[in-house]
């Protein structure tokens, strides 16, 4: 396997990173963040890269990215399917949309297509309980309020290469606002 | 408070299209508190604090702090550096208020975060956003470089000789991280363990200097008070928890969603009138007012109840995040009890036995129990639990996986016993 790096203009990031900051060490997350974008995962060859990148121990590194669940220690799917069954999903049938997905993609929770495509996971509240049920694209867009049809059509939009929009949370209070967002 | 708070118009987010551009928001009168302060009459750092301690803003990360008091802790300024570190790691299950505030109005958090860091001669503001929150990441940077353009962050802000940067940063996934000390630990660049207190960030926060942690919604108040008062601010809903209020409202109502109300609304208002009532036109069964370590209310609990710090208290809860979670009659409390023992379990950063080991025993015997399993005396078993775990670590995680599952258990005890299979304890 060919040596990692990291490109001139990712490491002149990187050099911006830690300037946000009064020492190395802070800048640990954010460069995990930057490889896992452009590697797809921080296994340990990547850790490897970003503990020599920033001249930090590889034991810390390892600790940080083992520490943080946004970070995929292992090669994922294309697509990361982070359905949320927590509290207020779980009134609202957080765990029917994630059966279903089990169900439509012959996987379970935890587990990647054999084509590579999507990997499932269950996830704890990721702050849009009131659209609830709702599931995260690979630490991306958040998709609201779930049905098994929008969940159908998502998956159908992904697998023809078509993410998923942007979706406002509307405050029902603000009418003006709303008016001028439609 | 009686309905007077229907004609209340939102301050906090209001109506105004467009507001989260800088443009807009200096049309209507953004950064005019910062103008106030620093160059229009000139104020004190220590007038600053002085009248948001009057004004009494009660931290609205979940604990009620008042944000005054709690920036008088800092030390006088010694020359070194001190932090501002702002709390948007939002991750207590049915809390989801902050986010708005990026998305609609990022300039008066950052308004009220230069304000407070003024007021405290801070060197440094940093804010800290769940990694989930990345879209809503990039829409704060963007509103934050709009601001140092315009000049209100960064060197002489306002041609006066307060200097601030603001820097934005995000975690990777970890509830824990909301606790304020793992949040400095995880803004270090470290795994988010909490720090034993004292010492207290105040005293030794972000690398061993003062720092003072505040809420996303706590600072975005602070223009409100500046700019019409402590006076005014304090006759804003209810007198022990005055302001306006973002209340999240989720779970089976028929209009979930985010509402900015004054305080002390009264709770069935909020989930008949504001909120649309219980989907389905069913009964409402119980209410979790206030984020899920919050204590459960039932519904005959509610009456009268409004959403304010004693009002809450002397029904048997709190105020919390005021991330309202409405269960209809359908609701199996059992169910729900033990989601939510998972999600601490899974949580817990696992540095002290009774929190780590607790957890993991509370999530244990409630599968026991869901699955029709448990005996009578696993209630008792999972109440004393809760009694070992309290006020015994680091950090507040612990009471709060013990909290719920005290008071689900004694406030649906029959729902719970009726789950469990007969056995010789039962009859005894
Ligand atoms: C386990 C745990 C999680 C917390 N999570 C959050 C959070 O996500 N956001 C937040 O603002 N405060 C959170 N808090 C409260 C913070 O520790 C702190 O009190 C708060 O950020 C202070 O700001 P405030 O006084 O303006 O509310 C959490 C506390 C605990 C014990
Ligand atoms: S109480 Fe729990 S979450 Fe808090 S420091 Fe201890 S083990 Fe960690
Ligand atoms: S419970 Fe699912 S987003 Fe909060």
């Amino acid at each position: 396997m060919a040596e990692l790096s990291f490109t001139k203009e990712e490491l002149e990031q990187i050099e911006k990173i830690k300037a946000k900051f009064p020492e190395v060490k802070p800048a640990t997350l954010p460069v995990l963040w930057v490889a896992q974008n452009k590697f797809g995962h921080v296994k340990p060859d990547v850790q490897k890269l970003v503990a020599e990148t920033l001249g930090l121990p590889e034991s810390h590194v390892h600790g940080v990215a083992t520490f943080y669940t946004q970070y995929y220690k292992e090669e994922m799917g294309k697509f990361v399917l982070d359905v949320c069954t927590c509290l207020s999903c779980q009134l609202c049938g957080g765990y029917d949309i994630l059966h279903h997905l089990e169900e439509k993609l012959g996987i379970n929770v935890g587990e990647t297509t054999d084509d590579g495509m999507f990997s499932l996971q269950e996830v704890e509240c990721l702050g849009a309980c009131g659209y609830a049920p709702m599931l995260q694209v690979t630490n991306g867009q958040y998709v609201n309020n779930l049905t098994k049809e929008k969940v159908d059509k998502l998956i159908e939009d992904l697998k023809s290469g078509k993410k998923p929009e942007f979706e406002s949370m509307k405050m029902p209070q603000l009418e003006k606002r709303n008016q001028a967002a439609s | 408070m009686a309905s007077d708070w229907k004609s209340y118009e939102p301050i906090l987010i209001p109506d105004i299209p467009g507001l989260e551009k800088i443009d807009v928001y200096e049309e209507n009168g953004g950064y005019e508190a910062l103008k106030k302060v620093l160059q229009k009459e000139k104020w004190s750092p220590k007038e600053v604090t002085k009248e948001v301690k009057a004004a009494n803003i009660r931290g609205r990360g979940g604990a009620g702090f008042n944000a005054g008091l709690k920036w008088s802790f800092m030390p006088e300024p010694d020359g070194g550096p001190r932090f501002l570190a702002c709390n948007g790691d939002e991750s207590e299950p049915g809390t989801f208020k902050d986010r708005k505030i990026f998305e609609y109005n990022p300039h008066l958090f950052i308004e009220g975060a230069v304000i407070a860091a003024y007021a405290m001669s801070i060197t440094t503001i940093y804010v800290y956003i769940r990694g989930e929150y990345i879209s809503w990441v990039d829409m704060f940077q963007k509103a934050v470089d709009d601001a140092y353009d315009k000049g209100y962050l960064g060197e002489n802000i306002l041609g006066t000789d307060y200097s601030v940067d603001l820097e934005v940063t995000y975690g990777a996934g970890a509830y824990i991280c909301g606790e304020e000390t793992a949040m400095l630990e995880s803004l270090e660049g470290k795994r988010g363990y909490p720090r034993v207190k004292p010492p207290f960030p105040a005293q030794k926060g972000l690398w061993g200097r003062p720092t003072t942690i505040n809420n996303i919604e706590t600072l975005s108040n602070v223009p409100l008070v500046i700019n019409r008062g402590a006076d005014w601010y304090t006759g804003v809903g209810a007198e022990d928890h005055p302001g306006p209020v973002l209340y999240g409202i989720s779970g089976h109502v028929n209009q979930p969603g985010v509402y900015e109300y004054p305080s002390g609304v009264p709770v069935m208002d909020l989930i008949n009138d504001v909120a649309g009532g219980i989907r389905g036109g069913k009964e409402l069964k119980a209410l979790i007012p206030g984020g899920s370590s919050t204590p459960v209310l039932r519904a005959d609990q509610l009456e009268g109840v409004t959403m304010n710090a004693e009002s809450l208290r002397e029904a048997g809860s709190m105020m919390g995040t005021a991330g309202m979670v409405v269960m209809d009659e359908d609701t199996d409390m059992v169910d729900v009890l033990w989601r939510i023992a998972h999600f601490y379990h899974h949580e817990s950063c696992g540095q002290c036995t009774p929190c780590r080991e607790g957890t993991g025993w509370l999530e244990k015997v409630l599968i026991k129990i869901k699955n029709g399993e448990g005996e009578i005396k696993d209630l008792d078993l999972l109440l004393d639990l809760t009694n070992q775990m309290e006020g015994r670590t680091i950090c507040a995680l612990a009471d709060a996986a013990a909290w719920p599952v005290r008071h689900t258990i004694n406030r649906f005890r029959d729902e719970f016993e009726a789950k469990c299979k007969k056995s010789v304890h039962a009859v005894a």
